[in-house]
């Protein structure tokens, strides 16, 4: 059965061979690290040559020590032999040194950009790219590139180096022996270009499958309670055990035997050079052509030689993979930031908290089609605002272009007159209050949690704003009070405490503006009772836009704006708009049949 | 570490035969490798000195025969070790994979998922690499030396044991590495867990910190941690840099020593130079293993750290199994009873649930009302044994539940989430997710019967279209009724709702209460409720408290009650029920009204 993992999977796995823009773009990394860069470039090149004279000491040893019998030329050369020897060990512990450090600054490097840039990108790329998928980004692609960075780009080098000293070395001591002992180059050159494409074919089946293995695993972890509860457990485990989990045995498999039969190969041509040396150059030394250290070194040269190709032939597969995470990571940087800082944006001061809309108009970039349209409205500071209408209407749209989430593709968005656009964002924000559908909570205590809202406050300072919107009581039956910890998964915590949590939090940041994103929503009826209380605390004295299915959140507010289509077709308090019986009215009509 | 051993071995025991095998090869392949600087020093000694051409041509022949052999044997060798690394890791996942889905819901509360994630990926990962190569290589580097050193002391000892002298502190320094490195790299893994998570809670809390304007914080405790993880990685780099050139020296020290000493031998007619020459390869063939070693001990340390995390998953005992010798269930009637119920988590003193006692007739609809925290969730998540009951028994028609079949039991018992988790999947799959043998009509009609054909069919594939990160984007509203759908597809005799619909909006509010309804019809029923028409509808309402049931009744009993759920009536319910009577009194212009798909509303 041919079995493949849904294409859906693999988007994240693509392969590339050189692509010189990706080079130049990670070269940018790289450029700040030059100096000891070419240092230890410097270095590699003296271990490679100290690594090549070896055999060629061995030989003169041979030759002018021992086959003549002269004991102080011996002994020089052993010196010699040592003192290259400890040359060596100094220049690779230099190069090791340098270059992992290299390879581990420019992975912090890139990871604090990455991180930066992320803080600076608008929310709707959030709502593009998964959680997933940036921390494969930022922790994996990255590691993959440190690997490329400090072992293969070393590595290479260091085969070259080798590669090249050794030929120089060998056509220097004995050109008709050396042109014999390349013979099989062209053999290993063909049979490597064969192994290569067939082996990067199967190189992309093992990272789909293994792709394919680990999501549907991540997924299943996941999904574990919806699992448990249909009782999916023995079916998922076949189809894991017998198609996912098998699909990537079977390819690995295939890639092994592949790689089982190049390797050997390699090590073979490598043997059938000796034989030759030691048959033609063995002739050759009885026929006094070549000296018996010649010969030794040849074949001491020859065990060198083919390491540095196996290797090099090794080492084509991590390019891939590494081009390919170098250019996803640099398409990730290259994102742009819709919503910037002017150059010349000044820190808005304290505001009293007046919202005026003048003719905006708002797109996504990638879809032309208006989610708000030509709105002109002016919101009083201290009103409390109720939006309503369906999903998609355009009010969290509006809210967000409140909050300078995103900027009016026309029109200007004044908060006391100021244009949102000539203002810091940081000053804006401090001053508005988010409160979202869900109660999202850091890992940390809930001390820390409520403390988000502003880092500078006191513990008093804390708890006071945890009273006032009703959390305190529950809070002080945690476990440790204050200082539990918020667990992933919310044992602890239901979703209704979490959102009182974040309402103390928007409370102690004491924001002019305060936006509740159809926060009560999923809280029920009972805790919204204590949150009513205070809930009144957070909006009073503030300008207050909320979005929510509530009735009774809706006709509490002052007013009332009836979203449809991305237009304001209904504006008025409660009674107003009930009397008007326009689309508020049916609205509510419907929902009452429900409840 | 015993016991890890022991892990090992249960991981790599059903391939002992093809172990052994791989071992047989690996020795012949060592002994070829030991025979070529032998023919090498009878070359020099024998065939260059009695200057015979014969004798090279010979030797040539011989190296390429066994040359053949090699390649022959090194194939045969090779790819044995990938299969065993991996059908080692093959069944490892399957393990993981089947116990993690196994293991309690109290197990995942307190487990990160990301955490859990990672271990199965990475740490299979790097047990597989070490399992296959890893493992060999290191007999291969034991057979080597082993008989590299018997073969050097039986030619001549004194020159053995100078050429032997420095692998001595190369083995004692690359253990003492091997041993540090393993706990090097589990602070390296552990710091690059905590950076994952930082990421992941700045991602997934963007907008709260956008909200707060909290950036400059959230950059600063990820640089802190980048900047740990920076520290560790050299850490390592530090000590590895101490090793690796270190063994590469000892080596060609080796060959200097053997160089001056065998040299002087050779001067003195002791040796010959072939010997001479067969030490020195000798020497070398230990050059590239040696440098090998230090990593593979570095590898051993890794593959140790992922075992034991491995294992400690393994060896978690699932919580809620079912029994040795489990009661198959018959179709229910659907009764339930609690009695002297009492529920808390495991590490904690704090009951979730405090002696409830309690009885379901067949068919009933019973709403829970309480407030957040007063024990709702739990007390219907003990129903399927998502939890076990600390004290007390729960039953199903007078039956334990602890004594059931687990998968019969949860079979029978649909459930719909506050939030709709469905699979990237399918939506066809994903509504037959509790019944994948499910017919094509009985799939359509669960999704029309649960409001969704509708919507279902404007999608690009229709049925076939698939959800979820990489597929289509489903609004929460249509995610919730693909989630009634697929309970509705299981025709459940138990059904548990947590009915928190509020997030959508009016429109499709409206459909579902109606797919609701449709779910809700035959069934024994537990809503946690929000709204005062599902309360006022069920047959009993339950009010919780502190994880108590303080109050049970019909509305009508409990108003008379004049307790906790009058209060909570007076103060929310009622409100919402005088705007209701408000509104409608008054007629309805449908006309006015602008929705898509109006003809649902009929």
């Amino acid at each position: 059965m041919a079995v493949t993992a849904p294409s859906t999977v693999h988007e994240d796995i693509q392969f590339k061979g050189y692509d010189p823009q990706v080079i130049r773009g990670l070269m940018a990394f790289v450029q700040p690290y030059w100096k000891p860069l070419l240092f230890s470039l410097l270095l590699m090149a003296i271990t490679s040559a100290a690594s090549v004279a070896g055999p060629y000491l061995v030989k003169l040893a041979v030759d002018e020590g021992i086959d003549a019998g002269s004991l102080p030329r011996l002994r020089n050369l052993v010196l010699i032999y040592l003192a290259i020897a400890v040359v060596q060990w100094a220049a690779i512990y230099g190069r090791v040194f340098i270059m992992s450090r290299i390879g581990q600054s420019i992975i912090y490097d890139i990871r604090s950009q990455l991180f930066h840039h992320l803080q600076r990108l608008s929310l709707s790329f959030f709502s593009h790219y998964s959680v997933g998928r940036i921390i494969v980004r930022i922790i994996n692609d990255v590691s993959v590139l440190r690997e490329f960075i400090t072992w293969a780009m070393l590595a290479i080098a260091r085969d070259l180096f080798v590669l090249i000293g050794i030929i120089f070395t060998m056509l220097s001591m004995n050109p008709r022996l050396s042109l014999l002992t390349f013979s099989v180059i062209p053999l290993i050159i063909l049979i490597t270009r064969l192994f290569r494409s067939r082996a990067r074919e199967y190189y992309r089946e093992t990272r789909k499958a293994i792709s394919w293995v680990n999501s549907v695993l991540a997924e299943n972890i996941n999904g574990l309670r919806v699992v448990q509860a249909f009782s999916r457990e023995d079916r998922n485990y076949a189809y894991f055990r017998d198609v996912v989990n098998r699909n990537n045995l079977d390819i690995n498999l295939k890639a092994a035997r592949l790689a089982a039969l190049f390797f050997p190969g390699v090590d073979f041509l490598g043997i059938t050079a000796m034989a030759l040396v030691v048959w033609l150059g063995g002739s050759a030394v009885l026929g006094e052509q070549l000296s018996p250290g010649t010969l030794v070194a040849f074949v001491l040269y020859i065990n060198r030689f083919f390491d540095p190709i196996r290797d090099l032939s090794r080492r084509f597969d991590s390019f891939q993979s590494t081009m390919a995470s170098g250019e996803r990571i640099l398409n990730l940087l290259n994102t742009p930031i819709e919503v910037e800082d002017a150059p010349d944006a000044v820190k808005m001061p304290p505001i009293r908290g007046e919202i005026r809309f003048q003719n905006v108009s708002f797109h996504y970039s990638d879809d032309p089609t208006p989610v708000l349209s030509h709105i002109d409205l002016l919101i009083p500071a201290g009103q409390t605002v109720a939006l309503v209408g369906k999903t998609g209407a355009g009010k969290s749209t509006f809210i967000k272009l409140v909050a300078r989430f995103h900027d009016p593709t026309e029109g200007v968005v004044r908060i006391d007159g100021y244009d949102l656009r000539e203002v810091t964002q940081q000053s804006l924000r401090r001053q508005c209050g988010i409160v979202l559908q869900d109660p999202f909570l850091f890992s940390g205590t809930v001390r820390e949690n409520i403390r988000f809202g502003r880092l500078n406050a006191s513990d008093e300072e804390v708890e006071a704003a945890a009273r006032a919107v009703g959390a305190d009581e529950f809070i002080r039956q945690l476990p440790q009070g204050y200082d539990t910890p918020v667990e992933e998964g919310g044992a602890i915590l239901s979703v209704g405490q979490r959102q009182l949590i974040s309402f103390a939090r928007a409370l102690l940041a004491d924001p002019r503006i305060l936006i509740l994103d159809e926060a009560t929503s999923s809280v029920d009826t009972q805790t919204e009772r204590i949150i009513q209380a205070g809930l009144s605390r957070l909006l009073d004295g503030r300008t207050s836009l909320i979005i929510a299915h509530r009735l009774s959140t809706i006709t509490n507010a002052d007013r009332i704006l009836v979203i449809e289509n991305g237009q304001i077709i209904e504006d008025g308090t409660h009674s107003e708009l009930i009397q008007k019986r326009g689309v508020y009215y049916h609205l509510y009509r419907l929902r009452f049949e429900d409840e | 570490m015993k016991r890890h051993l022991r892990n090992l071995k249960t991981l790599v025991k059903p391939y002992f035969r093809q172990i052994v095998l791989a071992s047989v090869f690996l020795l012949i392949l060592t002994v070829i490798e030991m025979a070529f600087p032998a023919i090498i020093r009878q070359v020099i000694d024998v065939g260059l000195k009695g200057g015979d051409q014969r004798f090279l041509i010979v030797a040539a022949g011989l190296i390429l025969g066994l040359g053949l052999i090699k390649a022959l044997v090194n194939f045969r060798e090779q790819y044995l070790t990938e299969w065993i690394a991996h059908h080692v890791a093959y069944d490892l996942r399957n393990r993981l994979y089947n116990h993690i889905q196994r293991l309690s819901f109290q197990y995942h509360d307190h487990m990160p998922t990301g955490q859990l994630i990672s271990r199965v990926i990475e740490d299979v990962r790097s047990l597989q690499s070490f399992a296959g190569h890893g493992l060999v290589e290191l007999a291969r580097i034991v057979i080597l030396l082993v008989g590299i050193g018997i073969l050097l002391f039986s030619r001549h000892p004194v020159l053995a044991a100078i050429a032997i002298s420095p692998l001595i502190p190369m083995v004692l320094l690359t253990t003492d590495f091997g041993k540090r490195v393993g706990r090097l790299f589990l602070a390296v893994d552990n710091t690059l867990g905590e950076l994952s998570s930082i990421l992941q809670e700045n991602v997934v809390g963007v907008q709260v910190v956008r909200a707060f304007a909290q950036e400059k914080y959230e950059t600063d405790r990820f640089d802190q941690t980048n900047r740990k993880l920076f520290d560790r990685q050299i850490t390592v780099v530090r000590e590895w840099a101490k090793v690796m050139p270190s063994t590469i020296f000892l080596v060609t020290l080796g060959t200097i020593l053997i160089l001056w000493f065998g040299g002087q031998m050779a001067i003195r007619g002791e040796i010959t130079v072939g010997e001479l020459v067969a030490f020195n390869s000798y020497m070398l063939l230990l050059a590239n293993p040696a440098q090998q070693l230090a990593w593979l001990v570095n590898a051993a340390g890794e593959a140790y750290a992922g075992l034991q995390r491995t294992f400690e998953i393994l060896e978690t005992e699932p919580d809620i199994q079912s029994p040795p010798n489990p009661i198959p269930c018959p179709v229910f009637r659907g009764e339930i009873q609690f009695e002297r119920v009492s529920f808390r988590y495991k590490q904690s003193e704090r009951p979730i649930l405090r002696d409830i006692n309690l009885k379901i007739e067949p068919n009933q609809r019973v709403a829970i009302i309480g407030a957040t925290g007063s024990g709702k969730t739990t007390l219907v998540n003990l129903i399927p044994r998502f939890y076990d009951v600390s004290e007390g028994v729960v039953k199903i028609d007078g039956m334990d539940v602890r004594q059931m079949d687990l998968p019969s039991l949860r079979r029978q018992i649909g459930i719909v989430l506050q939030t709709s988790l469905l699979f990237s999947t399918t939506i066809r799959e994903n509504l037959a997710y509790g019944r994948p043998d499910a017919s094509e009509e009985e799939i359509i009609a669960a999704a029309k019967a649960a409001q969704a054909h509708e919507f279902i069919l404007e999608l690009p594939q229709g049925y076939d279209t698939v959800v979820g990160e990489r597929g289509v984007t489903l609004s929460g509203g249509q995610r919730q009724r693909i989630a009634i759908g697929r309970a509705l597809l299981m025709n459940p005799r138990i059904l548990i709702l947590d009915d928190s619909t509020s997030s959508v909006d009016t429109h499709t509010e409206h459909l579902i209460q109606k797919a609701l309804s449709t779910l809700m019809e035959g069934r024994t029923t537990l809503i946690i409720a929000q709204r005062l028409s599902t309360v006022k509808k069920a047959d009993l309402i339950l009010v919780m408290d502190q994880g108590r049931i303080v109050e049970q009744g019909t509305h009508h009993q409990l108003l008379a009650l004049d307790g906790l759920y009058r209060q909570i009536y007076d103060l929310q319910l009622k409100n919402q029920e005088e705007l209701e009577d408000d509104l409608l009194t008054q007629p309805i212009d449908l006309s006015r009204v602008n929705f898509r798909s109006r003809n649902s509303l009929e």
